[in-house]
This record gives structure tokens, sequence and C-alpha cells, in this order.
């Protein structure tokens, strides 16, 4: 098992409750894909298991590791197996491509190695391989301010990649690409993650791109998993439930608004 | 009749607070004995044009001017020496003071464990207790420990620049976007990688501007640790004053004046490149 979550709960510092009631596990291999409207938790769902946020209740495992019972130094090694991407990736403005991407496995490497490769990359063909896969190569001795937010999307997947880790969690990874670079880049990733046996999560706003790259879907409302099925066994309506507020939004002065008006997820 | 008066309302205000400057100042005056009327006395006048007119003709014979390049060299060697071991202070200091690295501020909102902020304490209490203590003040010491000459003024330096340099650091480390090191702390990676990699990339140039102008600042301050015997071009200028060898103290003034404008220059460039 390589994620499983009991009654976990999150309620942040101001009070306000993220997530509630989650109930999940996935298994080694599995490719989950979770949707859901803004502000439903899906991004703190992916921190609560790159055990980046720390869950209120529940009982959450990782890799078969509890990560809030280990000490600090355990937690960072479970931590490089676990890989996390962001929706904009947080690359410093001035590094290097090939910086950016190496810097994937900083977890696995000894300080004297890492702060070597800093001065010297240390290992050019695995980022340029990595880099390749998302035909990015060209790039490589770019500065990250000078790529667009698509390309920044597709570095931070590079360099998960090259983090080789058993979990990857991509927190909306193709959101600034356009719809048939997203689709490649998401079969990419699903290829390469499938082929090296990798578990993935991925949370998707293009509920078609979840729908066709993805064998399982989570739909994730106010906190709490509205369902979890094969994309096949998901129906209209379970999806117009899931979106609710967007529907409410398409159409103007509806006559249904008082009671749906208290349907409104916060943002 | 009473005429619509054009008045500012803020003049009455202002006024009161001039006065009150001026009543703030008296007590200042008489406390420092501050009278400008020695200045013109005819005696004092005459004292210090006679010592004003020994600036010229400057001292250029070669005994003197291989003297002064000495010291010149003395002096950037004083402030360069002094500003490493500054850094070789500050930078581990800056790293144990700031917060920006902090594991445990990831899962408590941004704000690190009370254990964790009370062990910054200590550090940044020695940084305090570094730089509080003026330059010229360590230097006194180091001249009575180690004598006389450049060593006492390159440790001072080292001393009280290493506690403002690593306060200031520490400081520039917690004011860049904290993201990148996050992520990457998160990633599992070691703290220092993390730094290296999320920290450092944006906060170098403000590093490096701040401390080129520090340099600045150590090689007028090794000037005046001279002194105290410190060595260097200070304490040249201190000797030629004692034998009122006026040409020479004008040389030397020149030559201080240029190496300022140097080091000057020399951060405007850096800063125009790199800011």
């Amino acid at each position: 098992m390589s994620v499983s979550l009991s009654g976990v709960g999150l309620t942040h510092a101001n009070g306000q409750v993220a997530l509630s009631g989650i109930d999940l596990q996935v298994k080694t291999g599995e490719r989950v894909a979770i949707i859901g409207p803004s502000g439903a938790g899906k991004t703190s769902l992916l921190r609560l298991l790159a055990s980046n946020l720390r869950p209120s209740t529940g009982r959450i495992s990782l890799l078969e590791q509890q990560p809030w019972q280990l000490g600090a130094r355990q937690r960072q090694q479970l931590r490089a197996r676990i890989g996390l991407t962001h929706q904009a990736p947080p690359l410093p403005p001035r590094q290097r491509v090939v910086t950016a991407v190496l810097a994937g496995k900083l977890g696995q490497w000894s300080l004297a190695k890492s702060l070597l490769n800093l001065l010297h990359p240390l290992d050019l063909p695995g980022a340029q391989a990595a880099l390749a896969r998302l035909d990015l190569a060209d790039k490589l001795f770019e500065r990250c301010d000078q790529l667009s937010g698509g390309q920044l999307q597709r570095v931070g997947i590079a360099r998960v990649l090259y983090q080789a880790p058993e979990l990857i969690l991509a927190d909306e990874p193709v959101s600034a690409m356009d719809p048939v670079l997203a689709g490649h880049t998401l079969s990419v990733l699903n290829e390469e993650v499938s082929r090296r046996g990798m578990t993935l999560l991925a949370s998707l706003h293009a509920v078609e791109l979840a729908l066709a790259h993805f064998p399982r879907i989570i739909g994730v409302r106010e906190g709490r998993v509205l369902f979890d099925l094969p994309p096949a066994a998901i129906s209209r309506e379970q999806l117009e439930a899931l979106y609710a507020n967007e529907q409410l939004q398409a159409l103007p002065a509806a006559p249904l608004t008082a009671q749906h008006s208290l349907q409104i997820p916060r943002c | 009749m009473l005429k619509p008066v054009l008045r500012d309302p803020a003049a009455l205000p202002r006024l009161a607070l001039t006065l009150l400057a001026l009543l703030l100042l008296w007590p200042g005056l008489r406390l420092s004995e501050l009278n400008l009327a020695v200045l013109v006395e005819r005696d004092n006048a005459a004292n210090m044009g006679h010592f004003v007119a020994g600036f010229w003709p400057l001292a250029h014979d070669r005994e003197f001017l291989q003297l002064l390049g000495r010291s010149i060299l003395e002096t950037l060697a004083i402030a360069t020496a002094g500003m490493a071991l500054a850094l070789l202070l500050a930078l581990p200091a800056a790293l144990l003071a700031s917060r920006a690295l902090s594991l445990s501020a990831m899962h408590h909102g941004g704000r690190p464990a009370w254990w964790a902020q009370a062990g910054r304490w200590p550090v940044r209490g020695l940084l305090i207790v570094l730089r509080s203590v003026p330059e010229i003040v360590w230097a006194l010491l180091f001249v009575r420990a180690v004598g006389l000459g450049p060593t006492a003024g390159v440790l001072a330096i080292a001393i009280t620049y290493g506690g403002m340099l690593g306060k200031v650091y520490a400081e520039i480390f917690e004011s860049v976007d904290p993201r990148p090191s996050r992520a990457l702390l998160m990633a599992g990676s070691p703290r220092l990688a993390a730094f290296a990699y999320g920290v450092l990339p944006n906060a170098a140039a403000e590093m490096l501007s701040y401390t080129v102008y520090r340099w600045e600042c150590a090689i007028r301050a090794s000037v005046v640790m001279g002194f105290v015997g410190a060595g260097g071009l200070g304490q040249q200028i201190d000797l030629s004053l004692r034998l009122f060898a006026g040409g020479e103290v004008a040389s030397m003034l020149l030559c201080f004046l240029a190496l300022v404008l140097l080091a000057d220059q020399l951060s405007r460039l850096l800063r125009a490149r790199l800011l």
C-alpha cells in the first residue's frame, strides 16, 4: 500500500476546515486523478500526502511509514522518496534549468556532492534525459526566468522525474499549457510512471484530461471525497454535482438561487 | 470690521515646534561646551592657519612615497583580511540566526516551534554584542593584547563587521522568496543544500552588494583605528600629525580620499551589474 488515509481531517490555523473524514487507499503502481472545484481541498490533500502538512485528526501512512511518528531525520528520508510538483514551480529566477532539475536529487545526495554540483553540474546526461522526455532539451542552460509558465511546469515535472521517487504527487501539473501540450505532457508523465512502477496522484482542473488519462478518479468537494470510481463508472450527474457551483455561474439569474448559494465553497 | 484673514493653519504648530527644538538644543549646546567664538579668536585662528599652511607643499620625496605606498597596501590588507574573517564568522551565525531554514516552521503555519525559536536567541545575542561595541574599542583592546600593528585592526574589524554582516545576512535570508527552499526541504533535502539551491540564488546579489559596501566602511574604519596604533594609513597620519609634518598629512589625506573613491566606484559598479 503506497498511501493509506483513515479518517483524516485538516483544520487550518485560522479555524477553516480544509479536509474532513478522508479515507483513501492507493496501492503501489496506481495512477489516480483528483478532481473538484476550486477551493475543494485538492492542494491541501496533496500537501498532506507529501507530509508537508500535519493532519489535525486521523491516521496517515505513506510508503508503509507514519510520517508524524518519525524523528525529523527519518521524516526527511521519507520525504526524499516522495516527489511533489507545484502548480507554479517555485524555482529561483536566476537559477539555471540544469541546476533546478538536478536539485531533485538533493535528498539522496551527500551534502558535499550537492555543493559541488552547484559549482559544476555533475550529471548533465541525467538532466538532459529528464528534460528531453518533456521536449525541453534545448533549454538545459537557460535561466528559469526566461521560461514561460508552461515550460516552468514541465521543468518541475522533469525535476520530479529526475528525483525518481516512489510516489509522485502532482498539483495541477499542466494548468499553464495549451490543451494539446497538456494532453501530451500528461501521457508522458503517465508513461514514465507506469514504466518505472511509481505511484501517481495528480490533481487536475480539466475533467476530460483526468477521464482520458487516469484509471481511477477521485472527486473532492468541500473537503470531502464525493466519489472514487474508474472513469467509465462516473455519471454525468455525479460530475454536475461535483462542480455545482460552476454550473450556477453559467446560468445567470436562475430561479434556484436560495438553495444553492449555501453550497458555494469558499476559495 | 474683521476681514476674512488668509492665514496658514499650520503656521502656529510649526512655530511652536521650532521654538521647542531651539529650547531642546540649548541644554545640548551648554553640555557640549560649544562656543563658536573660539574659532575666530586671534591666537586660535593664527594657530589653525599655521597648521593648515603646513599642509603645502605636499610631501613627495621618494622615501616618503615608499612609506605611503606601503601604508596604503597595509590599510587595504587590514580591511580585506578583516572582512574575510568577518565572513567566516557571519555566514554560520546568519544561518543559525535566520528562520529561513526552519523545518518545524513548515507544518506550524510559518512559525518555528518555540524551542527552535529559543535556540536562535543566543546567536542573535552574540551578534548584538559583537556589533554593539565600536570597532575602535575592540582595536584598543587588541592593541593591549597583541601589541601595536595591523593584527589588532584585522581582529577588531573581523569582530564588529562579523556581527553586522551576520545580522544583515540573516535578514536577507528571511526576506527572499521562501518557496524554493521550502519545496526542496519538503523533497527531503538537507537544510544546507536547500539553502544553497533555494535561498542563495535569490539572496546572492543583495549579499554581495552589502558586503562590498561594508568593505568600503572597513577601509575607513581601518584608517580611524590606525590612530590607536592598529597600523595602516591611520597610524602614519597620527605620527605625521604629532611631528607637525603637514605636507605628509596632506598627501596621506589625498591618498585616503582616492581610496574611498575607488571603493565607492567599485561598489557602484557591482551594484549596477547585479541589482
